[in-house]
């Protein structure tokens, strides 16, 4: 049994980092696919060696800490966001008993450390002491922070229908229907505050390079900016299991594929639609994004619960 | 007309203060005593029937030196253009300045954009203007010493001596980059909170060059914003009076290097007037094509860059692809792709290519369905709106007074096209519409430009299906080079050939300033020649540095954010605005 829980968080550490840099290369490969160019393909097969040849090369950067920097904070900041998203995967269920840990609180586990990832931006903008990173800060906290209630009110629709914090309980609960059906209006709501969890095109907002330069990690480089760029890309795969375990049905599938291989397909169709979204859209500005959020999702959100509420517990009479 | 304004001046100021003055363009030239200017400037832009309402540029000439006509009689001239969109004329008034380091009243208060052109007079000839609210170095150094565009001022790094940099001097420079609020007349707090300073640049992913801007920041509002230009400063003018008039055709290149031979077009026109030179009807149509090929190729960088700067990814990629489509024509046609360096005084390099016809037709086919797909991906996606609709709006009064000139212009709602109402090089002969917005808001600019795109490529269209037979270059002597095939059989043609390769041409006495319709906006060359092998004076008047100079104006208010899609609206060219 002891063995058993090793392997499981072994497999899954070494799957997820595989993936979150497998994911720098896909990206770049699908951007320039969509972009009418050829993007890394010198290194191996299709380039896909593209992500060895980077690791490395960051690897071999010199460890630079600017001297006006606050040093432990700086040093610390980019560990929180790798830290916190895998803390997070603790509790996604990959497949019929595949999950490194069964909490009866899976949600809200997930939706305490995503938030801790906010201060990994927040920390690391504000030990840059640089007026871009600040900025960059400024916006990643109050962006991250809003859309955090979004994202938990939405959450609450899978809770309410299947009975439980639970996200193998939820999975198990979507055998009969995927919640996508029931919950289409959570879905899009819990969606959109993924993406702006995850500062991803078009809420790229802290990071805006044509405005901030790079935001809050305009001063970092070597591997601790690897490490906010790896926080990024599995923050991407979080929410897109996330999304595939609370709306489509977690590892649910026709039986000729094992679950697994289910929620990893689903997973990346998800993680596709991240991609397509960025070479799409362009970025509104920063207080239009906020009220987008308080004007139009929060209420949305709110509807949403209290008509999930409302059905269940007539449907339950 | 010309006569008209001169009685008007005349009767309301006095019969002899002022005097007039011939010039090879035509433009009424009027002389007005110093103590005078600002009266007469502030008679002509409001209370004058028919006011001049733009001040379109305003330079200097150094006379100290060469044959000028006014040598002896004063130091300095100091030059007004104005432009009065009623009469459809421009008006040149033209200041005497004595002493070695004259000084002049500013007429800032009259036109907001003064600022800048009185800046720049100080900044090259040493003259001081009484009453600037902030006279200070605006290309050069601080640190410089000597003012570039005074005769005396060495023009090659030969004539300067070695360059050392002792630790002194590198400290007096290094002392001089410090950021100091007050010297910009910034204030450094407000009665309820301290302000932010933020350097947008030099280097900046959102400036599309080395630009910097200091933003006076309220949180991410702006309280105002500083331009600090001069960092593409490459002496373009100066360079001018050691050039043959023939070598300089290159530079004009590089003014706006989006726009190519659109700058060669408006150097040459005044050239030409200079010279009393008639194109011949092919070389006018292939200048008219091509001019209207690195038009789209210029709006195309821009359009890319816009969408890049509110945040879209790939429409850049998509924009310079096409764009490649273009210079691969411009490159079978000229040789060259960015700086093709292709007209010639007199007419064009060479003719155009066999096959040249197929590779515009398969553009002018091409490029119509892209420019839908764009349409759709940027103009028509709501969030590109949010970002652009009502951000940086300037009515029409305010960007006469500004110099706005070209796009920026016209989306206040004003449809004023140099090709249409001044006709040159034959535009009058295109059948082309004017293309208008309404609010003067980013939005509005960006609509502006891309039905521009489709205007070019009606007259393109219109080129390639009425291409006239006949000689690509006029064989007026001071054609240059001439044409080679009667160099063959003419001593006249051979020896001209020679000295104009050699010495180059000896352009005629006297000075012209053609206006053209840029891509940018009015961009124009006022030359002034004494009768040598090399322009006396160049001034080198273009859009992007009346633009930029409208930038804190229009972006107090706005947010950090704001100022990107305000920048990528205006559509500069740092080396258009630095020269």
């Amino acid at each position: 049994m002891e063995a058993q829980y090793w392997w499981i968080i072994g497999g899954v550490l070494f799957v997820l980092l595989n993936t979150a840099a497998g994911l720098i290369w896909l990206e770049r490969r699908m951007l320039a696919l969509w972009q009418d160019r050829y993007g890394p393909n010198r290194a191996g097969p299709f380039g896909i060696l593209i992500v060895l040849a980077d690791t490395l090369k960051l690897f071999f950067k010199e460890d630079w800490i600017p001297p006006f920097a606050d040093k432990v904070v700086f040093v610390f900041a980019p560990a929180v966001v790798v830290a916190s998203v895998l803390m997070a995967f603790a509790v996604v269920p990959f497949g019929p008993g595949i999950v490194v840990a069964d909490m009866n609180i899976g949600v809200l586990f997930f939706l305490a450390m995503s938030s801790l990832g906010v201060y990994s931006i927040v920390l690391g903008g504000w030990a840059s002491n640089n007026k871009y990173a600040l900025l960059g800060a400024m916006r990643g906290a109050s962006q991250m922070i809003s859309y955090e209630v979004f994202m938990g009110l939405a959450l609450m629709g899978p809770v309410i229908l299947s009975g439980t914090f639970n996200l193998s309980g939820i999975v198990e609960a979507q055998r009969g229907m995927w919640y996508i059906f029931p919950q289409l209006l959570g879905f899009v709501i819990f969606f959109i505050a993924g993406i702006a969890e995850t500062h991803r095109l078009p809420f790229d907002i802290p990071e805006a390079e044509s405005e901030l330069v790079a935001g809050f990690h305009s001063e970092y480089s070597g591997m601790k900016f690897g490490m906010f760029f790896i926080g990024e890309y599995l923050g991407i795969t979080l929410i897109s299991s996330m999304i595939v375990t609370l709306y489509f049905g977690g590892w649910l599938g026709p039986a000729f594929l094992p679950g697994v291989i289910w929620f990893v397909l689903k997973t990346f169709v998800f993680i596709m639609v991240f991609i397509l979204l960025r070479a799409s859209m362009p970025r509104p500005r920063y207080d239009q994004l906020m009220e987008y959020g308080w004007k139009v999702l929060f209420p949305l959100s709110l509807l949403n619960l209290l008509g999930t509420a409302a059905v269940k517990l007539f449907i339950d009479k | 007309m010309p006569a008209s304004i001169f009685s008007a001046l005349c009767s309301r100021f006095g019969e002899q203060l002022f005097h007039e003055q011939l010039t090879r363009d035509e433009t009424p030239t009027i002389w007005t005593p110093q103590g005078k200017i600002v009266p007469v400037l502030e008679y002509l832009r409001s209370e004058a029937d028919q006011p001049y309402r733009m001040l379109y540029d305003l330079t200097a000439i150094d006379e100290r030196a060469g044959k000028s006509k006014y040598n002896g009689t004063c130091e300095f001239t100091l030059v007004y253009h104005l432009f009065s969109f009623e009469r459809n004329a421009f008006l040149r008034l033209k200041v005497a300045l004595r002493g070695e380091f004259p000084s002049t009243p500013s007429i800032t208060h009259i036109w907001p954009s003064a600022n800048w052109y009185e800046r720049e007079v100080f900044d090259m000839f040493g003259i001081r203007f009484e009453g600037h609210p902030l006279l200070r170095r605006i290309l050069m150094p601080t640190t410089w010493e000597g003012h570039p565009l005074r005769k005396e001022h060495p023009a090659r790094a030969t004539e300067m001596g070695p360059f050392r940099l002792f630790p002194e001097k590198e400290d007096r420079e290094q002392e001089a980059l410090q950021f100091n609020p007050e010297e910009w007349g910034l204030r450094r707090q407000s009665d309820d909170s301290d302000f932010m300073f933020l350097n947008i640049g030099p280097q900046h992913p959102g400036t599309h060059g080395v630009l910097r801007i200091i933003l006076q920041l309220d949180g991410e509002d702006i309280v105002d914003a500083v331009p600090d230009i001069g960092f593409h400063h490459r002496g373009a003018e100066k360079m001018g009076e050691r050039q043959s008039w023939h070598t300089y055709i290159p530079y004009t290149d590089r003014i706006d290097y989006l726009g190519g031979v659109n700058n060669n077009l408006a150097y040459l026109l005044s050239v030409e007037k200079l010279a009393g030179i008639h194109i011949p009807q092919r070389a006018e149509v292939i200048r008219v094509m091509l001019c209207e090929l690195f038009r789209i190729a210029s709006h195309l960088v821009w359009y890319g860059t816009f969408a890049q700067d509110v945040g879209q990814l790939s429409p850049v990629f998509y924009m310079f692809t096409d764009r490649e489509k273009i210079f691969n024509i411009i490159e079978a046609v000229c040789g060259g792709r960015m700086h093709p360096n292709w007209f010639r005084i007199g007419g064009v390099a060479q003719d155009l290519p066999q096959g040249w016809d197929k590779l515009v037709r398969e553009f002018v086919q091409y490029f119509p369905k892209k420019l839908k797909e764009y349409d759709k991906m940027v103009m028509r996606n709501a969030i590109f709106k949010a970002r652009t609709v009502g951000i940086g709006v300037f009515s029409l009064e305010e960007a006469i007074d500004w110099g706005a000139t070209g796009p920026n212009l016209r989306a206040c709602g004003m449809d004023w096209d140099m090709r249409k109402k001044r006709p040159y090089s034959g535009y009058e002969q295109y059948e082309f519409d004017i293309p208008t917005g309404r609010n003067g808001d980013c939005y509005d600019r960006a609509v502006v430009r891309v039905q521009e795109m489709w205007e070019s490529l009606r007259i393109i269209e219109q080129c390639l299906n009425n291409m006239p037979e006949g000689p690509y270059k006029s064989d007026h002597p001071l054609a240059t080079p001439p044409v080679k095939q009667y160099t063959m059989q003419d001593i006249e043609t051979l020896i001209h050939h020679f000295l104009h390769v050699s010495w180059g041409p000896v352009i005629p006495n006297g000075e012209a300033m053609i206006v053209t319709e840029a891509t940018k906006g009015w961009n124009s060359y006022y030359l002034t020649s004494d009768g040598n092998t090399a322009p006396y004076r160049v001034r080198v008047r273009t859009p992007s540095f009346a633009h930029m100079q409208m930038i804190p104006y229009i972006s107090r208010g706005y947010t950090v954010a704001d100022l990107l899609s305000i920048l990528g609206a205006m559509d500069y060219v740092l080396a258009d605005i630095d020269r």
